[in-house]
């Protein structure tokens, strides 16, 4: 009975939301039925990005576009979690960016909330080759509807960092890295290894007799805050090498989450006592400083982190080493991500826009990213430019685009409410990896209040 | 000057008094008139916006979308039936009560020592001097002292025989942490407030309560605090609402790097917080607006309570 009236209410809402959507068209400008648009030279964008990093590379796109174009571009730029608050109060406040970089955790309820302009008409007028990106990048930023929402700029993988100067002294080669195996039993000869990269206040090594893990000076494995529910640059990897896969209906835009899967489970509590063990840095240093300093200072031998980082880590003055992820039961898999940049509706200048969107897509701008080797640019073209500028720098990033060549990545959970999902795992996790909760009960609790938030289950 | 003005309004020569008259001799409407442009900043920026808060309390507002249904008490329901919401309650209460109680002993402490020892600018200056930093960098420097590798409070402890705390870090440590960051920054101000007050009381009473003999705790006891009850009774509300309403450097020192805001485990998830991660992160306006509303209505009446108990409309000065 109730059902039956829920079922009737929802699908008055959805007819609802047909004819509203229906209107909102009609007011819509018609952007992109212009053939021969005229660029207004005198234009001035707004571009947001949240790395700085990536900001020499796109000035210097810029500065090319701008002469070619006469089109000025305003960079901003604001810290990963002031920049997606400060975009949420901007649209509220009609005066979003023309242009912004977009991430796969936040776009789908710019999608659904309709402040993203589709590209579909300008990249068919323009025939732009959407083969030219790396295979399923472009995919993941087509919405529900399948119309296209960005046009994507580049791609990342997760891979281990390691002290090579550590790595001797433990008496390992990077062989060992390389080669590790994992599994959540026993972790693998992975576990062996970030044992042996651990030493106490006294010297004594991880795997040595007399190893005092509560007065750790070194640990064998940094890791990226795991408190959150895509895992991306920590548990993802891991835990998808013993079979789990965070939507078991599709991805992008699935439903049905996974969190309650053993293999997860078993991911989180093999975490927690390597935790426990003093192999891997606590939990509270990893929040406070993140993976990159804790390696920096020395705290950690070995840490896991993404393709975005590596700069950073190169930046340190020290020999470091990279490595693909252990190879679990099921493989050696890592997250498959990648950034794209949008147009919002709030734009007046659409045209010019879809100009500069258009530029930083292609392979002139991704070409001189490459050159600048910091993130792997989408094409494959300036992709293979990126790894020879890398080369160059004496940098093999060999480990980062070895799960493209033998294809086992894994796409970053695309889902609508996934900033609901995140704040359920988070506390979760972290409760999990501080030892104060069962991790099967507490992930089977997350489960339940996610199929909650996505109406399945 | 009055006796000039009223000889001046009685001379028979000149005509009847106007409005700008009337208005200009009351004081009354001179008062009005000088706070008429605070009053037209309350309304824009405090009043109106507090109205439309009450309001998108009982719709469903999503502010990316733009989009607002009246909801009625809906919002409320969802409240009263949402754990987060009472934890995030809990914490705040746990967060101010530790805050406050040393706080403000410890600012009343300092109050009387100065009172009765130093009237130095110089000290006085050097009490507010945390309280002039901003509440991010506050947070920053915390989180950077306290941090269980690399921060100095923990070299501190090892120095003298303490195993190294994880502090905010932690879910138990984590509150009172950011309970005595807050208290760090706010004791002097604090304390400042408590001094003026003191220099209210006249000496003569310490005087004679000295030449009869009586302890300086006796005098605390009975000159001091009864004196300075009122002066006492305000600054309780002004750091219990402002105590209540603790966000950003919980939000940066929890923040971190690479923690969440509110963690970890949520242990730290203060109502201001999850208010914001209502209406920002989740784009729930009007349910962010119906918790607001909620600690709002407490406010004013915890404001309310503490004046009535504290008799702060009266001084036993007269």
């Amino acid at each position: 009975m109730r059902m039956t009236f829920r079922r009737r209410a929802l699908a008055g809402l959805a007819a609802l939301a047909v004819i509203v959507a229906a209107c909102a068209g009609d007011d819509e400008p018609h952007v992109g039925v212009d053939e021969d648009p005229d660029l207004d030279t005198e234009v001035t964008l707004s571009y947001w990005l949240w790395d700085s990093n990536q900001l020499p590379a796109y000035e210097q796109c810029a500065s090319d576009f701008t002469a070619e174009s006469g089109i000025d571009i305003d960079f901003e730029l604001f810290g990963w979690d002031d920049y997606w608050s400060n975009l949420t109060t901007q649209f509220t406040a009609g005066r979003a960016p023309d242009v912004f970089t977009n991430h796969l955790a936040f776009y789908p309820e710019f999608v659904e909330s309709e402040v993203l302009i589709p590209l579909d008409d300008f990249i068919e007028r323009d025939g732009v080759d959407m083969d030219q990106y790396f295979a399923g990048l472009a995919d993941l930023w087509q919405g529900q509807d399948g119309q296209q929402y960005g046009l994507p700029k580049d791609w990342d993988t997760i891979a281990l960092i390691y002290d090579e100067q550590q790595l001797e002294e433990a008496g390992l080669s990077p062989e060992d890295v390389n080669q590790a195996t994992w599994n959540a039993e026993d972790g693998g000869s992975f576990e062996q290894l970030i044992a042996r990269l651990t030493i106490d206040a006294n010297g004594v090594r991880g795997d040595e007799d007399g190893f005092d893990a509560d007065n750790v000076e070194v640990h064998g494995f940094g890791y990226y805050n795991p408190a959150e529910a895509a895992g991306q640059a920590n548990w993802s990897g891991f835990a998808r090498s013993i079979g789990f896969t965070h939507l078991a209906d599709e991805n992008p835009w699935g439903v049905d989450y996974q969190f309650d899967d053993p293999a997860l489970a078993a991911t989180l509590v093999w975490w927690r006592e390597m935790i426990e063990a003093g192999y891997a840095a606590p939990l509270e240093a990893v929040q406070g400083l993140g993976p990159a300093t804790l390696f920096e200072t020395g705290d950690t031998a070995l840490t896991v982190d993404g393709s975005w980082t590596v700069g950073t880590y190169t930046g340190l003055g020290r020999e470091v080493g990279f490595a693909p992820l252990p190879e679990g039961p099921e493989g050696r898999w890592s997250m498959f991500n990648g950034l794209a940049d949008s147009i919002t509706i709030n734009t007046d200048h659409p045209e010019e826009a879809w100009a500069w969107v258009r530029y930083l897509g292609s392979l002139d701008c991704q070409r001189i990213v490459g050159e600048n080797a910091i993130v792997f640019p989408a094409i494959e073209e300036a992709s293979e430019v990126a790894q020879q500028a890398y080369a160059d720098l004496g940098v093999d990033v060999g480990a980062w685009t070895l799960y493209l060549e033998q294809e086992t990545t894994f796409l970053f959970p695309v889902t609508d409410n996934f900033d609901r999902v995140n704040a359920e795992m988070a506390p979760a996790v972290e409760e999990i990896l501080l030892g104060r909760a069962d991790a099967t009960e507490r992930l089977e609790q997350v489960q339940s209040a996610v199929d909650g938030i996505m109406g399945s289950g | 000057m009055s006796t000039t003005t009223s000889t001046r309004t009685a001379a028979p020569n000149l005509p009847p008094p106007d409005l700008w008259h009337r208005v200009r001799h009351s004081d009354t409407s001179v008062a009005m008139l000088f706070l008429l442009p605070s009053l037209l900043g309350f309304v824009l920026f405090y009043l109106w916006p507090a109205i439309r808060g009450i309001w998108l309390s009982f719709t469903e507002f999503n502010l990316l979308r733009q989009t607002s249904s009246f909801i009625g008490l809906g919002n409320y329901q969802e409240l009263v039936g949402d754990p987060l919401f009472w934890h995030s309650m809990r914490v705040t209460l746990l967060y101010v009560v530790i805050n406050i109680s040393i706080q403000t002993v410890l600012a009343l402490a300092i109050a009387v020592m100065m009172d009765r020892l130093t009237q130095s600018v110089v000290v006085r200056g050097i009490m507010v001097l945390p309280w002039l930093i901003p509440q991010v960098v506050v947070g920053l420097l915390w989180l950077w002292m306290l941090d269980p590798s690399l921060g100095i409070v923990n070299e501190f402890l090892q120095a003298i025989g303490i195993p190294s705390q994880p502090f905010l870090g932690s879910p138990d440590q984590v509150i009172p942490a950011l309970a005595g960051i807050n208290i760090w920054r706010h004791t002097g101000y604090t304390a400042l407030l408590l001094f003026a007050g003191l220099q209210t009381i006249p000496g003569d009473l310490y005087e004679a309560a000295s030449v009869d003999g009586a302890s300086e705790w006796k005098m605390f006891w009975r000159i001091t605090m009864p004196l300075l009850r009122p002066v006492l009774a305000l600054v309780l509300v002004i750091t219990v609402v402002g105590s209540f309403q603790v966000f950003d450097v919980v939000h940066v020192a929890t923040g971190g790097f690479g923690g969440t805001p509110g963690g970890p485990a949520n242990a730290s998830l203060v109502i201001y917080l999850y208010i914001f991660r209502q209406a920002f992160n989740f784009n729930n306006f009007g349910y962010a607006a119906a918790m607001a509303t909620v600690l709002f209505v407490l406010l004013v009446g915890v404001a309310f309570i503490q004046m009535k108990l504290l008799r702060a409309s009266q001084s036993d000065l007269a």
